[in-house]
């Protein structure tokens, strides 16, 4: 292989390394936000995925305290989870009213997502109140109350953050900052919405389902 | 009135800016260059800290019963010494000089995120100072080992709050790494120039982008596991709590899920540094690019199954004691690839021997020796003897060092011309090269005798009655020995900003983007953004009758 020292050393451009060859350049290349966003999900996925497993190794496990099968009331459960199921589609539907600049409706939609997320948040705290109360489950009293509380407590935290960041984007869209500029906030803040929901289905499986 | 003022001053030659403007500039700033820099200067500080306690556990090991340091002191050293080289020297300077090279190397003007690049900085950097907090609260510092076993971690043992700086800190500077590995996914799979496809990005980039997807799995289930600690010890929960039905066994998962893919987080960076500087400096392309991107992301997918080798002792079943040595031996295969591809590069080549190909040869001749050693502990029966002595103390800082440091110090050497402006002095670069290499064998080798002859990791003093004097003090000579070249670098790096060698665009007469554009770069990096057709883009510019694109 040869070695030339002469060679031009100064600024690439397109100019000077011929004309650009027309298949150049238009090679797809994903969008950016998209990319970081579903990074950040993945992250949390590993992050839940950690937790839902030390709930798992640890179901049964320890003698004294009250046990899941003691104090879960199904009902009560049942509603908050189809409450969040309920506003993955809400959400959903208030993302095809954007893409289709039906703003009115995206926003009626938008902010039913934002009341079913809240309902779920005080549905949990409802359900908390009860287990403390009325079962005496605290997070130090055994092994199923750390993990528990841990687990549905690290996903109501993401709840929260997510209703959070829905209301932001209703805040947006109320001050016209939205429209047309970008369909990115709505489209990102719905794939947060749809994970945490996605997570609480595998939660509400192992936690009241399987692990009961 | 105001305009007045500023005319005259346009006119005259322009005076540096107070130093609290660039202090200023530099705090605020969310360009990937400076953000680069920031990061290597701090692992370059928590390098010298890092060294300074490791040096000092070496004077107290010189020799039997001595009392330089108190045994908490000595706990609470290698503690700190681990958590700051891993998480505030290894991490930091790979993510660092990424930082700078990525961007420039893709032909982007910036990363994808701009300013959650800084946060990732300044969450690390503040993590960092989390971790050292330690020292002002009662108790002091962790002394729990880098891997803080539990239950040494739960209240009943540890009741200061060293060891809560030490989580959140971690906790802290994590998320900052798991930030900083987004940036790079986002930024290489999106940012890339016209023309240079996934198939054409230079290598560090290459490996980069699977060290980032590495982190973004192993970083969180640490996160977890402290997280965890934490509630136990401030909430009262019991995960890593053995009296209360927790499981001492499950934090050693947690922590070597993390862990072991860790280490290849802090080596593989190193991997694709040397592969820019192999081939620059062996004047050939890099032999096997194919195989060695394919033996990159075996690498990574292999590393998620390994962790528990880490655990052979604790008496797990024979089942997965079988799976994981042979997992283990598994990541050896696409490990040797590189390394033969390496070799392959350098034959025949024209050897330019400057202080980047050095450091190169030295991790090329070190780090597989550190990796015989690793397949020699993979084997559980072997592990069991001498697992928790000093032959793993010995293997692991012959591939941090071996393979890390001495990528890390080849890229700096290579890289700092592009970076200042100026070239490092050669005649230091030799010096700080031949302690170093010379420093380091001595002081490690031994380890690994003595750990055969059954030395345990961690004591803080011996009984004159073991074998193991001799062994400690050649270890300590070592030491001595390769303090002198940390400081030579560092006074090094600091001269040669002043006196250096003007280095010009691109004074290794190398291929890729970053040698393109000015040293140091403008703000923006590309004037124009450029268009490439092949690996080295620089070479079809200065070679337009024979370019690479022809036969790639």
């Amino acid at each position: 292989m040869t070695e030339s020292s002469s060679a031009p050393t100064a600024v690439l451009t397109e100019s000077e390394s011929g004309p650009p060859d027309p298949t150049l350049g238009i090679e797809a290349r994903p969008d950016v936000h998209k990319v970081g966003m579903a990074c950040f999900l993945a992250s949390e996925a590993a992050f839940f995925s950690t937790l839902i497993m030390a709930y798992v190794i640890y179901l049964r496990h320890g003698s004294h305290g009250p046990t899941p099968d003691q104090v879960f009331s199904l009902p009560m459960v049942l509603g908050n989870t189809a409450c969040l199921i309920f506003s993955s589609f809400t959400l959903h539907w208030a993302e095809k009213a954007h893409h289709s600049g039906k703003t009115n409706v995206f926003r009626v939609l938008w902010a039913a997502t934002i009341v079913l997320g809240t309902l779920f948040l005080v549905g949990t705290g409802i359900e908390w109140r009860g287990l403390i109360r009325d079962h005496g489950l605290t997070i130090g009293v055994n092994m199923f109350g750390s993990t528990y509380y841990t687990l549905v407590g690290f996903h109501a935290f993401h709840v929260t953050l997510g209703v959070i960041a829905l209301a932001a984007v209703l805040w947006l869209s109320v001050r016209g900052e939205l429209r047309g500029k970008s369909p990115m906030p709505v489209t990102l803040v719905g794939w947060y919405w749809h994970f945490v929901d996605v997570v609480w289905v595998i939660v509400f499986l192992v936690v009241y389902v399987v692990g009961r | 009135m105001a305009t007045a003022e500023i005319e005259p001053a346009a006119t005259a030659t322009p005076s540096p800016p107070p130093w609290t403007a660039t202090l200023h500039e530099w705090l605020v700033t969310v360009d990937h260059k400076k953000i680069g820099v920031l990061y290597v200067l701090m692992a370059v500080f928590f390098l010298l800290i890092g060294g300074a306690a490791a040096l000092l556990m070496r004077i107290q090991l010189w020799a039997p019963q001595l009392t330089f340091l108190p045994p908490i002191t000595f706990n609470q050293f290698f503690t700190l010494h681990g958590t700051t080289m891993v998480f505030f020297v290894g991490m930091p300077v790979l993510i660092g000089i990424a930082n700078y090279a990525i961007p420039l190397m893709i032909g982007a003007r910036d990363m994808a995120f701009p300013r959650m690049n800084a946060f990732g900085f300044w969450t690390t950097f503040f993590g960092a100072v989390l971790v050292y907090f330690s020292f002002l609260v009662p108790g002091g510092p962790p002394a729990i080992g880098w891997f803080a076993y539990a239950p040494l971690t739960e209240n009943s043992f540890a009741r200061g709050p060293g060891v809560d700086c030490w989580a959140l800190g971690l906790i802290v500077s994590g998320i900052g790494t798991t930030t900083g590995a987004m940036n790079f996914i986002a930024t290489i799979l999106c940012m890339r120039c016209p023309g240079m496809t996934l198939r054409k990005v230079p290598f560090f980039v290459w490996v980069m982008f699977w060290t980032s997807l590495q982190i973004v799995v192993v970083m969180p289930p640490l996160t977890a596991a402290l997280t965890m600690l934490e509630f136990d010890r401030q909430l009262g929960a019991h995960f890593f709590d053995t009296q209360a039905g927790g499981s001492a066994y499950l934090w050693q998962h947690l922590f070597w899920f993390f862990g072991h893919p860790e280490v290849y987080i802090l080596v593989l960076p190193a991997f694709g540094m040397i592969s820019e500087v192999v081939p620059v400096f062996s004047r050939k392309v890099l032999f096997g690019y194919e195989f060695m991107a394919a033996a990159t992301a075996a690498i990574v997918v292999i590393s998620l199954g390994v962790w528990a080798h880490h655990m052979f002792s604790v008496g797990m079943s024979r089942t997965l004691d079988l799976f994981f040595v042979a997992a283990t031996m598994l990541v050896s295969i696409p490990t040797g690839i590189k390394l033969f591809n390496w070799l392959a590069t350098v034959y025949g080549g024209k050897l330019v021997l400057k202080s980047p190909m050095l450091f190169a040869l030295g991790f090329l001749s070190m780090f597989v020796i550190g990796g015989l050693t690793g397949v020699i502990l993979a084997c559980a029966p072997i592990d069991f003897q001498v697992t928790d002595t000093y032959f793993v103390v010995g293997h692991f800082h012959w591939v941090l060092i071996g393979g890390t440091l001495f990528g890390v110090f080849s890229a700096i050497h290579y890289w700092y011309p592009k970076v200042t402006g100026r070239m490092l002095s050669e005649r230091l670069a030799r010096w700080q090269f031949w302690l170093f290499i010379i420093g380091f064998i001595v002081t490690f080798a031994p380890m690994h005798i003595a750990g055969i002859l059954g030395m345990p990791r961690r004591i803080y003093t011996y009984g004159s009655d073991r074998p193991w004097e001799i062994w400690n003090q050649i270890a300590t000579i070592g030491a001595l020995i390769q303090a002198p070249s940390y400081l030579i670098f560092a006074y090094n790096l600091v001269v040669s900003l002043w006196k250096g060698d003007v280095a010009g665009d691109d004074p290794w007469d190398a291929w890729t983007l970053e040698w393109a554009t000015t040293s140091p770069p403008p703000p923006y990096n590309f004037a124009v953004i450029p268009t490439v057709k092949s690996r080295r883009p620089l070479w079809d510019l200065k070679h337009p009758d024979d370019p690479d694109w022809k036969y790639e």
